[in-house]
């Protein structure tokens, strides 16, 4: 009763299935600029367009704000200020109502919407948005944390993590260091800015286009804003260019005020900020003042540490409270202290609020742990990997976090202990040193750093997912998921789980875009946690279809269901193989439902965030990097010669993805502790609001000679979804490797016997000034 | 006085444009994303640097149909009179294979949220076409001008590798339908000035050098738009009006270069990377310098002239020219005078030029044979960065002390300037590590550097009188390392 085809029963294997270096799923569409993002859509007839109005200084009150001349200007439909707004003025992601969309009456940072204009072009609207009067009455601005006072506001509230008496470490320690270090904020620049394009219809009803990494908050958000429930907001994403975190919180401001809009004047609306305002109106990477008193023994083993961590989060708490309580869940990365103790200030400033990036927190960090090893090690003249390795977590003591959460694994001590191999980092010291010896003015440093990050949302009850898998009757698959696209290869390595799932080829899947419509209620694409959520939760949903497909096979065919398995494009069943279209379309016949929602909820994890105990992680992803420059000493100029990095990513899905995650990860970073550097003046006033003042790395900025290799010893001993391992973030920190390598040149002109002490992001500046600094007190 | 049209007339992909209806201020993107749906050229930042817009645009040049990448954000429609202009969608074949370019990149995972992408493909397409088996140094060269967020450039610079084993430029689409597209272009080159809209709201694109003269004498306040690297940001960024606008990129005479035995003469329009190709060989410090201005896109559009004509503090070009005696010829109407090249700058904002007099050519003498040269342009990032601080250094020592010295800086002042009670230092005296830390206190008498986003004024004096030293250890023997590079210096 089967036809056999004899190509698919030969097959072996199916193409796109997990573990293969299967490319990006739309890369083909990428290079043909086919993609479409959501400013390359066809613009409905009658759509208009929306440019935010913004505040011209950092605090103040609105005196008078006279709007006449904007609403008359050439194509100008509508303004919209917070009057406009039918539902609640505010997008605040944790419901703190701390963060209007329109501010009504009190500035709070340069740059902050005050209105938005609706015009017939985007042209229209953005010239129209310069001939707003808006009075001020100016107050005082607090810019930089390093003016905050002790009794500075808060915009959240604070962590403390506390393990052992330090106080009493400190005093006993035989040696004892304290220092400060700074580091700087990052701006997302993802390539595509903000943008939303909102569609009214029936009833309450909107659907907007968002590039989001949160499609169910800016549904909730816009819904809102709106008065109108959930159900009325349907959020759509298909791709974004690039979000790095950029995207989690911050497009909710543009969704907003495209709806309102849209609904307000019955037509579509468009929202995309320039890449000015795009920089100046939206968060970036906290910038942070780590203040760190460290005891240890002459023999470089830490013994107590105490560390204040001081952010700018700006004017609202956005996610500064996760963002810092991420921090100190890595003020000690791989190392183990005896006692500890790590407090979080989340300040208040009149800046942009600062959110979500990267890391998120982690690695601000690290850098903490990574400046009191350099401390350590300059104290007793010793080489920073020594004091490194010296620290590490143990494997059955020494294994407990600040947080009181146990480290299970020891990937740490073998990740270093191969890295410092096949780098040859001993045979480079020695090499180094002799090439300064011989070289006054340039400087070389070598630098070997780890990295241990926590994977999981310390918020538990985001470690949820969900998914939607439809199996056609020509045995075609609709997936789609909760997660969202932008760029790190999410889709294709879900639609890969599913393929393998169902052992069909992954031509056969079709990834489509992610909407509130389908998937209801999810987490956002962050956290690192995409394939790992995603990836169960589809799993989940097609396991359930060939459960049902199974079930119906067995009855059918009167097999055992151990005689049947699904082979590569077909499935046996006791003696015979039958195409898995084939199969599905009995299935259908005989009225099997071939539609399944999947869910995924991560086991293990708890968090007590009021005592600071508990398993906030369901497990840690691992890597280290060493990286090797060459510093000029007249001018602080640098190039990173050579970076070898070894990182870990359990049984990796697609290996090609992973290392495009990990290159770009470390790049990313390096421009971080490096050339990107926010600037703003003394009147709030954020002067690197674009690239030709703000550098990202280039091509040419790369590490000469760059070697990336995956740890290939590892399944996660935890069941992840093929016991692969999350991957976004984690490279972002084995960039520290760079940061303490020109910390270690610039610490060969004064004999390495003095701690550089070298803030980020290092430019070329910073390590002239340290190296100025190293030679007046060496 | 010339004929006028009033169209202005290029080839987009394989259609020809006839267009009657452009502002002065309308730019490439807009045009080809807004009015023709060609949405795979992107907008990141509408400012030249990260060149998500980037297309080729073919021009004559000689005899040659030269295509160059350019940022179509800041590239007015205005000055693409007789140009061919492709983007993205051109490279496809209509059975859908893709273009080498692309397949490379494809293959080896060169995308990854894909919003640069198809500025990196148009980038890569340019140097495949001129250079179709590159090394890493010019692979590096011509990605200078695109920034990839997601990446890290390495599986990009890895098809870079990669593209000639996908094909050669001769069997490519574009290769097959040069004496098409010549023959097409040189038809529309009629002669005509252009000239779109009415009163002060115009668009001139004039004829020839003459015709230039003759509507800036009519229309002195004019912007005068050649490479539009500048002038673009004044509309993009700060939506200043630039009507009534001539565009100069397309006067042959402008971009011509001569050359004798102590001497080069540019014309005012000779893009960065024209002047490259002969600087590279005549002046080699200048060459490495014009590597560092901007990306390729930069280079090929913002042209010498612009560069000083607009008398920016921080123009890269202007120091070493001032350095090396450099002088230049303006013109109005048909009277002509030449300046030293220093005395144009008179303070910020402010320079030697009358309202309707524009800047015809630019003199650079060549070092003395004897002399030594060098120019150093310090900046946060080193490819594609605005100058912290930039030094070059013209000094000739004879029997061992200083002849002749003439040091000029950017970045130090409000205005490119010479470092005169340092050159007073040093001449006459024995070129010694003592005569260069006895100079280094007359920088305080040049200058009063500023702070800001790029440098603070301690770190700019700093530094510029490190390269005073590092100019001594250059000039003074010794094997050391001087500074770092990615790649030695040929």
């Amino acid at each position: 009763m089967t036809r056999h085809e004899p190509l698919d029963l030969k097959k072996a294997e199916i193409s796109g299935g997990v573990a293969t270096d299967r490319r990006h799923d739309s890369a083909h569409k990428h290079v043909t600029g086919e993609a479409v993002y959501i400013d390359d859509m066809a613009e409905p007839a009658g759509t208009l367009h929306a440019y935010l109005g913004l505040s011209a200084v950092a605090h103040g009150v609105i005196r008078s704000m006279d709007l006449d001349a904007v609403a008359a200007a050439p194509g100008v439909v509508t303004v919209l200020n917070h009057q406009d707004v039918p539902g609640t003025n505010d997008i605040s992601p944790t419901g703190l109502n701390d963060e209007p969309i329109f501010t009504p009456d009190r500035v709070q940072f340069l740059g902050q919407p005050v209105f938005a204009v609706i015009a017939e072009t985007r042209e229209q609207a953005r010239r129209a948005c310069t001939l707003a009067r808006i009075e001020y009455e100016e107050l005082p601005a607090l810019i930089d944390i390093a003016q905050a006072g002790e009794d500075a506001r808060l915009v959240t509230k604070p962590l403390t993590l506390q393990r052992g008496s330090v106080g009493l470490a400190l005093r006993a320690a035989p040696r004892r260091v304290s220092g400060r270090i700074r580091v700087g904020g990052q701006d997302h620049f993802y390539l595509e800015g903000q943008i939303a394009f909102a569609m009214p219809g029936e009833d309450q009803d909107v659907t907007v286009h968002s590039s989001t990494q949160h499609p169910s908050e800016v549904q909730h958000m816009v819904a809102h804003a709106l008065g109108a429930p959930s159900h009325a907001v349907t959020v759509e994403v298909r791709r974004m260019g690039g979000g790095f975190g950029g995207k989690e919180t911050q497009a909710n401001l543009f969704a907003a005020v495209a709806a309102i809009a849209a609904k307000k004047t019955g037509r579509p609306v468009k929202i995309r900020p320039d890449r000015d305002d795009d920089m100046t109106a939206t968060g970036k990477r906290h910038d942070f003042l780590i203040d760190y008193d460290v005891g240890f023994d002459e023999e470089g083993r830490i013994l107590g540490v105490d560390f204040t961590y001081s952010a700018r989060c700006g004017f609202s708490a956005d996610l500064s409270g996760p963002v810092t309580d991420r921090a100190l869940f890595h003020c000690d990365n791989t190392y183990y202290y005896p006692s500890v103790r790590a407090v979080s200030r989340p300040l208040y400033t009149n800046t942009v609020s600062n959110t979500a990036f990267r890391g998120f927190g982690g690695p601000q960090g690290m850098l903490g742990a990574e400046r009191i090893i350099d401390e350590v090690a300059f104290a007793l003249g010793r080489d920073p990997l020594e004091i490194r390795k010296r620290n590490l977590y143990g494997e059955t003591d020494r294994n407990v976090t600040p947080y009181h959460q146990t480290v299970e694994d020891s990937e740490a001590a073998h990740v270093i202990e191969e890295l410092e191999i096949s780098a040859g980092y001993a045979d480079r010291r020695r090499e180094i040193a002799e090439f300064n010896e011989r070289s006054p003015i340039v400087k070389r440093g070598i630098a070997l750093t780890p990295v241990k990050f926590g994977i999981s949302f310390t918020a538990t009850h985001f470690n949820q997912a969900g998914a939607l898998v439809h199996v056609y009757t020509d045995g075609s698959i609709h997936l789609n998921h909760g997660g969202t696209e932008m760029g790190q290869g999410l889709y294709v390595k879900v639609a890969q789980i599913v393929a393998e799932e169902f052992q069909v080829d992954i031509e056969q899947v079709k990834i489509t875009a992610t909407t509130t419509g389908k998937v209801p209620n999810t987490s956002a694409t962050a956290a690192s946690s995409g394939s790992d959520l995603n990836g169960m939760a589809a799993q989940n949903a097609a396991r359930q279809i060939k459960d049902r497909l199974i079930d119906f096979a067995t009855g059918q065919y009167e097999v055992p269901k151990e005689q049947i398995e699904f082979l590569p494009g077909r499935v046996r069943v006791g003696n015979q193989e039958i195409p898995f279209a084939e199969l599905v379309r009995q299935a259908y016949m005989a009225r099997v439902q071939l539609s399944a929602a999947g869910f995924y909820k991560t086991p293990k994890i708890h968090w007590d965030r009021d005592k600071g105990k508990g398993r906030p992680f369901y497990y840690f992803a691992y890597g280290a990097a060493c990286s090797e420059v060459s510093v000029d000493t007249l001018t602080g100029e640098y190039v990173i010669e050579r970076t070898d990095i070894l990182h870990e990513t359990g049984r990796s899905l697609n290996r090609a993805i992973d290392i495009g995650q990990i290159e770009g990860g470390f790049i990313q970073g390096m421009g971080w502790l490096t050339t990107e550097e926010l600037v703003w003046d003394d009147k709030g006033r954020l002067r690197t609001h674009a690239p030709s003042t703000y550098k990202i790395p280039l091509a040419s900025d790369r590490p000469k000679i760059f070697n990336v290799e995956l740890a290939d010893w590892g399944e996660n001993r935890e069941k992840t979804v093929h016991r692969s391992k999350a991957v976004g973030e984690p490279p972002f920190m084995l960039a520290m490797s760079v940061l303490h390598a020109l910390s270690d040149a610039v610490a060969s002109v004064a004999g390495h016997k003095i701690c550089p002490r070298l803030d980020a992001p290092a430019t070329p500046e910073r390590v002239l000034m340290a190296v100025e600094r190293l030679r007046a007190e060496g | 006085m010339p004929k006028t049209r009033h169209q202005i007339r290029f080839l987009l992909n394989d259609r020809d444009v006839s267009l009657a209806d452009v502002t002065p201020d309308e730019t490439l993107l807009d045009y080809l994303r807004l009015r023709r749906r060609l949405t795979g050229t992107k907008e990141g930042c509408a400012e030249g640097d990260c060149g998500a817009c980037t297309v080729l645009v073919g021009r004559i040049a000689g005899d040659e149909l030269l295509y160059e990448a350019v940022n179509a954000c800041i590239r007015f429609l205005g000055s693409l009179d007789g140009c061919h202009v492709v983007t993205v969608e051109h490279l496809k074949r209509t059975d859908g294979t893709l273009h080498p370019v692309q397949q490379a990149l494809v293959d080896h995972h060169g995308s990854q949220c894909g919003f640069c992408t198809p500025g990196f493909v148009m980038s890569l397409y340019a140097l495949w076409m001129r250079s179709p088996q590159p090394g890493d140094q010019a692979i590096d060269k011509a990605l200078q001008g695109n920034l990839c967020r997601c990446t890290g450039y390495e599986p990009i610079v890895k098809a870079a590798r990669a593209i000639a084993g996908y094909g050669a430029p001769q069997a490519d689409p574009l290769h097959g339908e040069r004496a098409r597209v010549r023959a097409r272009l040189s038809a529309l080159a009629d002669g005509s000035r252009v000239e779109i809209g009415e009163g002060a709201n115009r668009l001139l694109v004039p004829s020839d050098v003459d015709d230039l003269a003759e509507i800036l004498q009519a229309e002195p306040n004019a912007t005068i738009v050649a490479g539009s690297t500048d002038v673009g940001l004044w509309v993009t960024k700060f939506m200043r009006n630039i009507a009534p606008a001539v565009f100069i990129g397309g006067l042959g005479a402008l971009r011509a270069i001569e050359e004798d035995a102590a001497s080069i003469t540019f014309g005012a329009g000779v893009s960065y990377s024209d002047a490259f190709s002969v600087l590279s060989g005549r002046i080699p410090p200048l060459g490495r310098l014009i590597d560092r201005i901007g990306g390729d896109q930069v280079r090929n559009m913002g042209t010498i002239g612009g560069n000083i004509a607009n008398g920016s503090p921080i123009g890269d070009m202007p120091p070493p020219l001032i350095a090396l005696g450099g002088s230049l010829t303006l013109r109005k109407g048909d009277t002509r005078r030449t300046i030293a090249l220093e005395d144009y700058f008179i303070d910020y904002g402010k320079q030697d030029r009358a309202p309707g007099e524009f800047v015809e050519k630019i003199h650079v003498p060549l070092p003395d044979p004897d002399a030594r040269f060098a120019v150093w342009k310090v900046s946060k990032r080193r490819d594609e960065d605005i100058t912290a601080v930039l030094g070059a250094f013209n000094v000739t020592v004879r029997d061992g002390s200083v002849a002749q010295a003439r040091i000029a800086y950017g970045g130090m002042a409000a205005t490119p300037r010479r470092a005169k009670a340092v050159e007073a230092a040093l001449v006459g005296r024995p070129w010694s590590q003592e005569t260069v830390d006895a100079a280094l206190a007359a920088y305080e008498a040049d200058f009063t550097p500023i702070s800001d986003m790029r440098a603070s004024a301690e770190y700019r004096m700093m530094a510029a009188k490190n390269l005073l030293r590092r100019f001594h250890l250059a000039t003074s023997g010794g094997a050391m390392p001087l500074e770092v590079a990615r790649y030695e210096v040929a």
